[in-house]
This record gives C-alpha cells, sequence and structure tokens, in this order.
C-alpha cells in the first residue's frame, strides 16, 4: 500500500496554487492520474519520486516512510529508485538504445527481454536523435522498468505511439506490470487511452489555499 | 578574479605567495622541496590559475544548458551525482569541453605577464616564445622577434580554424 497525504505550494501564471493530494494506491494497482494543464500532476510525480519536496506531509510505502516533513524525513531519489518515465523522455544522448538500459542494470536477460518488448531488438546500436518519437517514448519506458522499480511514475507515456503501436505496448506492459507486481500511476490527458491497464483513477485539481 | 585581474598584478601575487622565504612558498620549500617561483612547474601552475576560469565558464555554461531531466532520470535510476556527471553530463558536452581546452590553450600560450613575474624570464627554464618575441624586440633583433611571432601566430591559428570546422561539424547540440 502507498499512502500519500502531502501539500505543495506551486507557482501558477495565476498566481500563488496549492497541490493538495491524499489518496491510497493498492500495491499492484495501475491508476489512472487526470486533471487540468497547470493542476501538478507531474510535480505530483517528481514529488513521489524525490525529483521535489512537498512543504509538508508524507509518502509512506508499505511500512517505509519515504517522506515525513515532521520527522523531516526525505529519502533521496537514488534510494527510492522510482522507475520514471519522463514527459520529454529524458534519454541520455550519448547512450546507444543498449548502453541505455546497460547504465540502469547489469541483467542482460532482462535487458534482451525488455528490448523485445519495445520492439527494439533492430534498433540497440542506435543512439535517441535516430530514433523516431515514438521509439524514443518506448526506450523511455523500457529504460524506467530496466531496475524493475515496485513503483513505476509514467508522465504520459503514449502520447507518441501510433495506436496500433500504442494497443500492442500496452498489452506488454500489463503483463509486465502483474509479472513484477507493480504499482503504476500513469498521468494522461487522453483517459480513453488507458482502457484496460488501469483499475483506479485520480483527479488533480489545485487549490487556492491548503 | 584572474578573469579581471591584470595579469602582472596575479604574477605579483603569485610571486608573493609561492617565494620560498615566508608563507606557503617557504611550507612547501621546507616540507617537499618544491620551488614554484623561476622554475617551469611554477609557470604552469600560474597558467592554470590565471586560465582556469577561461575554461569553467564555457563548461558551466554548457552544463546549465542541458535539461535538468536527464541527471534527474539519471538519480532515479539509483546512480549517484558523481556517476550522472560523469557518465550522462560530461559526455554531452564534449563540443563545449574540447572548444575550452583548446581556446584556453590557445590562450595560454601567448600569455605574458602572468609568466613573466612568476617565472622571470631564465633561457631554457622560464623563457616562453611571448617573452622571447618581447626579449627580440627590445634587443632589436626583429628576424628572430619575427620568427617566434610566426609561430606562435601559425599555432594558434590553426587551432581557432580546428575550433571553427569542429564545431560546424561536430558540436550540434546533442539535443537538437
Amino acid at each position: 500500500m502507498i499512502s500519500i497525504n502531502i501539500e505543495k505550494k506551486l507557482k501558477t501564471y495565476g498566481g500563488q496554487q496549492w497541490l493538495s493530494i491524499n489518496h491510497d494506491f493498492a500495491t499492484g494497482s495501475t491508476t489512472k492520474i487526470s486533471g487540468p494543464s497547470g493542476a501538478g500532476k507531474t510535480t505530483f510525480l517528481k514529488i513521489i519520486a524525490g525529483l521535489t519536496s512537498p512543504e509538508k506531509g508524507i509518502i509512506r510505502i508499505d511500512d517505509t516512510f519515504w517522506v515525513d516533513t515532521s520527522a523531516k524525513i526525505n529519502l533521496s531519489p537514488q534510494k527510492r529508485m522510482a522507475g520514471f518515465v519522463f514527459q520529454n523522455y529524458a534519454l541520455f544522448p550519448n547512450m546507444t538504445v543498449r548502453e541505455h538500459l546497460e547504465y540502469a542494470t547489469k541483467d542482460e536477460v532482462w535487458i534482451d527481454r525488455l528490448l523485445k518488448v519495445g520492439k527494439l531488438e533492430t534498433l540497440t546500436t542506435h543512439k535517441p536523435e535516430h530514433l523516431s518519437g515514438g521509439q524514443q517514448q518506448r526506450l523511455a519506458i523500457l529504460r524506467a522498468l530496466a531496475v524493475k522499480p515496485s513503483l513505476l511514475l509514467m508522465d504520459e507515456p503514449f502520447s507518441a505511439l501510433d495506436s496500433e503501436m500504442k494497443i500492442a505496448l500496452i498489452a506488454e506492459l500489463k503483463l509486465l506490470f502483474a509479472e513484477l507486481g507493480l504499482t503504476v500511476l500513469i498521468v494522461t490527458h487522453n483517459a480513453q487511452e488507458l482502457d484496460g491497464l488501469c483499475n483506479g483513477e485520480l483527479r488533480i485539481d489545485t487549490n487556492e489555499k491548503p | 578574479m584572474p578573469l579581471v585581474l591584470p595579469p602582472s598584478v596575479l604574477g605579483f601575487y603569485l610571486l608573493l605567495a609561492f617565494s620560498p622565504q615566508h608563507g606557503i612558498g617557504k611550507w612547501l620549500h621546507d616540507s617537499f622541496d618544491l620551488q614554484f617561483v623561476f622554475s617551469f612547474q611554477g609557470l604552469i601552475l600560474a597558467s592554470v590559475i590565471y586560465s582556469m576560469p577561461f575554461m569553467l565558464g564555457p563548461i558551466k555554461s554548457a552544463l546549465q544548458q542541458l535539461p535538468s531531466s536527464l541527471a534527474q532520470a539519471s538519480y532515479t535510476l539509483g546512480k549517484s551525482e558523481r556517476e550522472t556527471f560523469l557518465k550522462v553530463l560530461l559526455p554531452n558536452i564534449k563540443p563545449s569541453l574540447f572548444t575550452a581546452m583548446v581556446l584556453t590553450f590557445a590562450h595560454t600560450l601567448g600569455e605574458f605577464g602572468v609568466v613573466l613575474m612568476i617565472g622571470g624570464n631564465i633561457p631554457n627554464v622560464t623563457r616562453v616564445a611571448s617573452i622571447a618575441v618581447y626579449d627580440s624586440v627590445e634587443s632589436m633583433d626583429y628576424s628572430t622577434a619575427n620568427t617566434y611571432s610566426l609561430i606562435l601566430f601559425s599555432i594558434t591559428f590553426v587551432l581557432v580554424i580546428g575550433v571553427f570546422i569542429f564545431n560546424r561539424t561536430q558540436a550540434k547540440s546533442p539535443l537538437e
């Protein structure tokens, strides 16, 4: 079980807003996160990953506190090791497809399996600049999965994929998520694209006061 | 400070700091038998202190231009800041790194004030090309001055052209 109860001040064009989330995510669940632009969906994922900190609150994974502001607990991203798929992919321009996965894990069997899932087996020596948008997005997903995280955070992970590839990849990912017992949080603007993958939903809206 | 101080002023303070009669210079001399004043290693040390800011500026600027998500992605894979810097950030500013190194080298090659102050002008020990040019002109030996100048000019010209060509062909941002 992942328990989250956090508050974070957001600076928006409309002035100061508050992101307040109080939600529990069952272990192994896949949750769709939706909400208007600027509501703080990406910030929410970054808070969970440890890439930014909340003003106050707690994040508890089973019995382990990742964040507890009252006890001044705030684990580093390296200790949390939550898989993160960035909206801009954040691929490393100096690394090939295979090097991306080898940077994350030494498990060659797992790497080969991921390459097969992402249909990138024939592109292992290509660098990101020589991949299409969809291929880059798939690589970003595979890299996040390479460390076999217990929690996977995905920020608009299917936006660059054509519908055929999206359906095939989602089917494969569904099996992988179940196999790894992964808890997954997926930010999306297109709620329909995740039909059949998610079994929960969280809508995020900002408030003027905490 | 080395960016804005006149080289002769920087050289003067380095001369005082590394003088074997007192302070750090005395300690280095007594403890390690190291003498940086009027020695070739002193020239190297002074040149590094003088030129380092010219190199660090472009490198810092290149690092700041990389998207923060690159480092963040590496952290979420469990990598330390050191490993992230060495394996993700540094390789992606290679063109800027190369340009900064070459231009700093060219800049150092023609340095005059700092090296004259700390190294003096000892033949075969601390006399560098730029000082040799000055010396030759002082003694009205324009032919030697011309030879040294031509060598310095050629090396600098080749380096600058090399960097220009490299930037045109290789230095495309890795994120484009």
